[in-house]
């Protein structure tokens, strides 16, 4: 069997990925600035819930509450450029570091229990940290938030921002493909189909989920600092539960066991909220019909459904 | 190579194991046998670390194994199958041996490297030696019961242990399909040189490929030895009682 990345990807797959992302490239060269900042956004969301979708969709851990690390990635990127300083390369740094530091200790708690009270105790860890940030008013603002963080000078225009997000977020798109092709990847799909089973055959499926938590929860923080980069605040709300509803739904719709799926429900989700949303409040209305209706017809999500049909007319 | 000594389990109010002792040479093949609810996969799962012990020692290869947890039993070179199809459903063929090929070699955590151009060898080797070669690409779940069971074997051989338990490697076979398991299951004893403990409920088979038998009654070993002396034990006869094949003998 031949050696090398190229091999990795189906051809398929390659031709549609590259394409996307050389159309994403020159969009902005005639597109209004609006749509260009959905798109950015789009791509911040797209990295959190691909994040996410390592360790639920490929991993099989009840990771209720992914938006906490979104959101301490986010505050540490936001007070390392208000509060310090340091150069802002450590931001981008300290975002994914800090934010990979709570999901070991988090994380480390959470694997010890299995299932739904895995995903209870990460609930309610996550919370607790929430609580914190919307407390604590001298270091993080309290629920004000902070506002009016500068921007890193490279980053002057919205295009710019663009791009540098588009780079980013495709870099660990790449990242995280490389990862689940890897043996580690593999393992824990391996875990998630069958954790008994993969105990017998000599792994040790504590510390590979917590591995692959860490992991997860340090891509989760870099989506945090992009979201920073984009907006230019942090508020509270970046690590409320309902955030981690947002994602783990956009997952499910776009397909949890497709790699580019959860891809696919950030951009459906943020497009409906934006849109949706400017006409009534109540988007999440539309949003649920939608759900009900994907949970009836497309069990696999929009993007599973794609590839089956794909599949059969090959 | 493997000793279990007055081994003790209960669950609740029920003891599943109530002294069991076992006793298994390198390069034997022996079976566990005993009527329903015996206690055999409670033992088995006791010795390859799924449950622990109340009482009691397990030792292999002088080794006090008993409370390990099962992935350090495993690396220890105890492998196993189990009695319900315990598979990666969603994974091909191929990466369900593949995985434990990598545990085996310590590659599970590496994150580095293109996984299908490791271990591929060996697997290859695995599905060639169980037959499962041309179905390497099919998704593990969609495969038939009896190749399902056929790839539960190629599992645990992934891990390249010395001692193979097998838990009623022909649970829900056709006559042909036991027939076809029996004589790999033989063929892997004699070409990788491996000692097999398993458990089955065909009395044929067992008296068949068997060099030593174990008979649990009750979650207790009623006796341990050669199949003729099995056979002659009035114990033995008295819990299997109507069980035709046994008293008569062949």
């Amino acid at each position: 069997m031949p050696k090398g990345v190229a091999n990795l990807i189906p051809r398929r797959g390659l031709w549609s990925a590259g394409g996307i992302f050389f159309a994403l490239l020159i969009v902005p060269q005639f597109a209004p600035e609006f749509y260009v900042y959905i798109l950015t956004l789009i791509f911040v969301t797209a990295l959190l819930a691909m994040s996410l979708n390592l360790v639920i969709g490929h991993g099989g851990l009840f990771q209720f509450h992914h938006a906490a690390f979104y959101g301490v990635g986010a505050y540490a990127f936001a007070l390392i450029l208000t509060k310090t300083s340091l150069p802002v390369w450590v931001g981008f740094i300290a975002g994914p570091l800090t934010a990979a530091v709570m999901g070991l200790l988090i994380g480390w708690f959470c694997v010890r229990l299995s299932q739904l009270y895995f995903g209870m105790l990460q609930i309610s860890l996550g919370s607790l940290i929430w609580a914190i940030v919307f407390r604590w008013y001298k270091f993080t603002g309290g629920d004000d938030g902070i506002h009016g963080i500068p921007r890193p000078s490279f980053l002057s225009s919205s295009n710019k921002v663009y791009y540098f997000v588009l780079l980013i977020v495709t870099f660990c798109l790449i990242v995280m493909y490389l990862i689940l092709k890897s043996p580690f990847g593999r393992t824990l799909q391996a875990i998630r189909d069958n954790p008994q089973r993969c105990e017998a055959v000599g792994v040790n499926v504590r510390r590979h989920q917590l591995m692959a938590i860490v992991i997860a929860t340090s891509f989760a923080g870099m989506a945090g600092v992009l979201f920073v980069v984009l907006e230019r605040f942090v508020v509270p709300d970046l690590l409320f539960w309902t955030l981690s509803l947002e994602i783990l739904i956009m997952c499910l719709l776009g397909g949890w066991f497709t790699f580019a799926g959860p891809v696919l429900g950030a951009a459906l989700i943020v497009a409906l909220r934006t849109f949706v949303g400017k006409y009534t409040e109540y988007w999440t209305l539309i949003l649920g019909i939608i759900l009900i209706l994907l949970i009836f017809f497309l069990p696999e999500g929009v993007m599973g459904y794609f590839l089956r049909i794909s599949e059969r007319s090959r | 190579m493997l000793q279990v000594e007055a081994v003790y389990k209960s669950f609740g109010d029920f003891t599943a194991v109530y002294g069991a002792h076992l006793t298994v040479e390198r390069g034997e093949l022996v079976a566990v046998i005993g009527p329903n609810g015996a206690g055999k996969t409670t033992l088995f799962n006791l010795i390859t670390g799924q449950l622990k012990p109340d009482k009691g020692k397990i030792l292999f290869k002088g080794e006090e194994i008993n409370g390990l947890p099962p992935y350090e039993i495993c690396k220890k070179g105890i492998g196993r199958s189990f009695q319900i199809v315990n598979i990666f459903p969603r994974l091909t063929v191929f990466e369900n041996v593949q995985v434990a090929v990598l545990a085996q070699q310590r590659k599970s955590s590496n994150l580095f490297f293109p996984a299908q151009s490791l271990a591929v060898e060996e697997t290859s080797h695995i599905l060639e030696s169980v037959g499962l070669s041309d179905k390497a690409a099919s998704i593990a779940g969609s495969l038939s019961h009896g190749d399902q069971k056929i790839l539960e074997i190629a599992i645990a051989l992934g891990n390249d242990p010395e001692l193979l338990i097998l838990d009623e490697p022909t649970a829900g076979m056709s006559p042909e399909e036991t027939a076809a398991t029996i004589k790999l299951v033989r063929q892997l004893a004699e070409t990788r040189g491996l000692t097999i403990l398993f458990c089955e409920h065909d009395m044929d088979v067992v008296f068949d490929i068997a060099q030593s038998i174990m008979v649990m009654h009750h979650g207790q070993t009623l006796i341990q030895g050669k199949p003729e002396e099995v056979r002659k034990d009035k114990r033995v006869q008295e819990a299997y009682l109507g069980s035709v094949e046994l008293a008569e003998g062949r």
